[in-house]
């Protein structure tokens, strides 16, 4: 008799301490999440820039969501160069075909793919990027090319909106 | 200790006494047996304490004229500096504090290191510390985003991209401590937040750090365990009292040089220029104190491993007790220890430098090499040592060397014989 006492406590200990775990965890997940993105931010989904003032050789960096976006209007040279690189070269093979669809225009995410600092226009050894805070080298692509970034500058979700005018998001 | 003897002489006391054992606790702390042979070194303790209730004072003041919102807080600081009353020096003392307050942990620190105080059985109170300067650490870094410059901003940009380098969750882990896709106004009220409650977390570990102390009671230059209270020890007051104060009283010395004659010679001139998420300073570098640690990660050439590196540096100290297997505590009696530590000090210094050198050709080199050594004093020389070296004879008491029965006898009666 007194075994069956022991289950029914073993049972209610269990029950009870798995109605806890629940409430615990559906009371800790709001605090969590409160800290995630809200409604407002979110928001904030799309940016449309006019780039008719541009001229080959030059970049635009505009904000979008808290963080600023290169367009570049690219040379003839810049694409031969971003183009003949052998994709066992890169670090993180994209081809340039992929990233720039109409090759005069570069549009990414100008943040080092490193630590998020912003690299400067020009510089470095590949003649396209250099990020001042770690010392990562991006090419004419925006591909990394040397230092501690692991992968390439990001490509955001981006359209002609017409012929002078680029909708990011 | 003699703590449960005590009793309060007035029935006042008595009568609180019983209820709340308070009298007792001051009596302990009055009377807690301290061993004599104490040095300078030890005396980092009360001005730590000093430091913490420093900042935690200028701090709410501060935070009574500050405004944590991306719009206005960098204005609200000059707002400070400018037109509120003693503001200027209100900020001063909080940010200068916080260089004086690193400055006494690493003395502390490197204390510990030379004379053992890490050891059995003082590995609680060894590990409480750490935790202690991790949250120092978070708590600076949270401190110096508020002003919103830009060594602020990309400071938090750099730091919180940290957390991105671990697999799969990594940029979740960002967003959520960014509260949206970049550092802004959501992570700046977090940070403001955050940095508020940390202080009272330290304060809380200090307590429990100084409980565990007194335990065990204090490690001393000797390294030996002594008896307490003994010939070997004194009262806490006043003996230490006397000596904490007149060390505090230099230790503020230097902190009023740097708040009254060289104010943001530790800051950096960019952090003077309101934040701006489009353009990162040319050469972004952290405050002086966390210097060591940013050279081991420049030092590694791979994002994840460079973190680990860097985190791992931080988190070796707390299983030091375990790897330095040698029994003899101080390096008074550890001949090659001696050398060893003063190595890693010139290590840690030159970490330090090339920190905030740019990461490139010899000092790159140089980061690389100190950073290795880093990991090998802790990972090998010190396991290694502790059965290799040739300790010298330690004595049986503080009062022994003098007193005769050493191995020092013949010097020590010599030196009675001539005071005769």
């Amino acid at each position: 008799m007194s075994e069956k006492k022991t289950k029914r406590r073993d049972f209610l200990f269990t029950a009870t301490t798995a109605v806890g775990a629940v409430g615990a965890a559906a009371v800790v997940w709001p605090m969590i999440d409160q800290m995630n993105p809200d409604a407002s931010v979110k928001a904030l989904a799309s940016t449309e820039v006019d780039v008719s003032s541009l001229t080959p050789g030059n970049t635009l960096t505009v904000l979008w969501r808290g963080k600023p976006v290169f367009i570049r209007r690219r040379t003839q040279e810049e694409i031969d160069e971003a183009r003949s690189v052998k994709m066992e070269d890169l670090i993180h093979p994209e081809k340039d075909e992929d990233r720039a669809k109409n090759p005069e225009w570069l549009v990414m995410l100008g943040v080092c793919t490193h630590l998020g600092c912003v690299p400067l226009n020009d510089k470095g050894d590949y003649n396209g990027w250099f990020c001042p805070c770690h010392g990562s080298h991006y090419d004419t692509s925006g591909r990394i090319r040397k230092g501690p970034a692991p992968w390439n500058m990001e490509v955001p979700k981006y359209e002609f909106v017409d012929a002078n005018t680029i909708k990011i998001g | 200790m003699s703590d449960h003897d005590y009793r309060p002489k007035s029935k006042v006391g008595q009568w609180f006494n019983d209820r709340l054992p308070l009298l007792t606790l001051a009596n302990h702390l009055t009377d807690y047996p301290t061993p004599k042979n104490l040095n300078y070194w030890w005396t980092f303790g009360g001005i730590l304490t000093f430091c913490l209730i420093t900042q935690i004072v200028t701090g709410l003041t501060l935070a009574m004229h500050y405004i944590a919102h991306a719009d206005m807080a960098f204005e609200s600081v000059e707002h400070i500096m400018r037109d509120v009353n003693y503001g200027w020096l209100i900020r001063y003392i909080h940010a200068n504090g916080a260089s004086m307050f690193f400055l006494a942990v690493y003395i502390h620190i490197f204390r510990s290191l030379f004379y053992g105080s890490y050891k059995s059985p003082r590995e609680i109170i060894w590990i409480l510390g750490i935790i202690i300067y991790l949250l120092m650490m978070a708590a600076a870094f949270m401190g110096y985003v508020l002003p919103w410059g830009q060594m602020s901003f990309w400071g938090a940009t750099v730091i919180t991209n940290l957390f991105s380098a671990i697999p799969l969750v990594g940029e979740g882990i960002v967003t959520w401590l960014w509260g949206g896709y970049s550092v802004d106004n959501p992570t700046l009220t977090r940070f403001f937040t955050l940095h508020y409650l940390i202080p009272f977390l330290i304060l809380g570990l200090v307590v429990l750090h100084i409980w565990a102390l007194h335990v065990p009671g204090n490690n001393n230059p000797v390294g030996i365990d002594i008896k307490k209270p003994s010939k070997d020890t004194v009262p806490f007051h006043p003996y230490i009292v006397i000596k904490d104060g007149f060390a505090l009283l230099m230790f503020m010395i230097v902190f009023a040089f740097f708040v009254f004659y060289a104010p943001n010679i530790l800051g950096h001139a960019d952090n003077y220029i309101e934040a701006n998420p489009m353009v990162t300073p040319a050469h972004i570098v952290p405050e002086w104190y966390l210097l060591p640690f940013y050279a081991i990660l420049r030092s590694v050439p791979d994002k994840l491993l460079g973190v680990v590196a860097m985190l791992s540096a931080i988190l070796i100290l707390a299983v030091l007790p375990w790897l330095d297997t040698s029994k003899i505590r101080s390096a008074v009696f550890r001949p090659l220890y001696k050398q060893f530590y003063w190595i890693l000090v010139a290590d840690v210094l030159i970490l330090g430098y090339v920190g905030a050198m740019p990461a490139e050709g010899l000092y790159l080199l140089i980061a690389r090499v100190a950073t290795a050594y880093y990991f090998l004093h802790f990972l090998v020389i010190l396991p290694v040592l502790g059965f290799k070296e040739k300790t010298l004879p330690v004595p049986l008491s503080i009062t022994e060397p003098v007193l005769g029965g050493s191995p020092n006898l013949a010097a020590a009666r010599n030196k009675e014989s001539k005071i005769e």
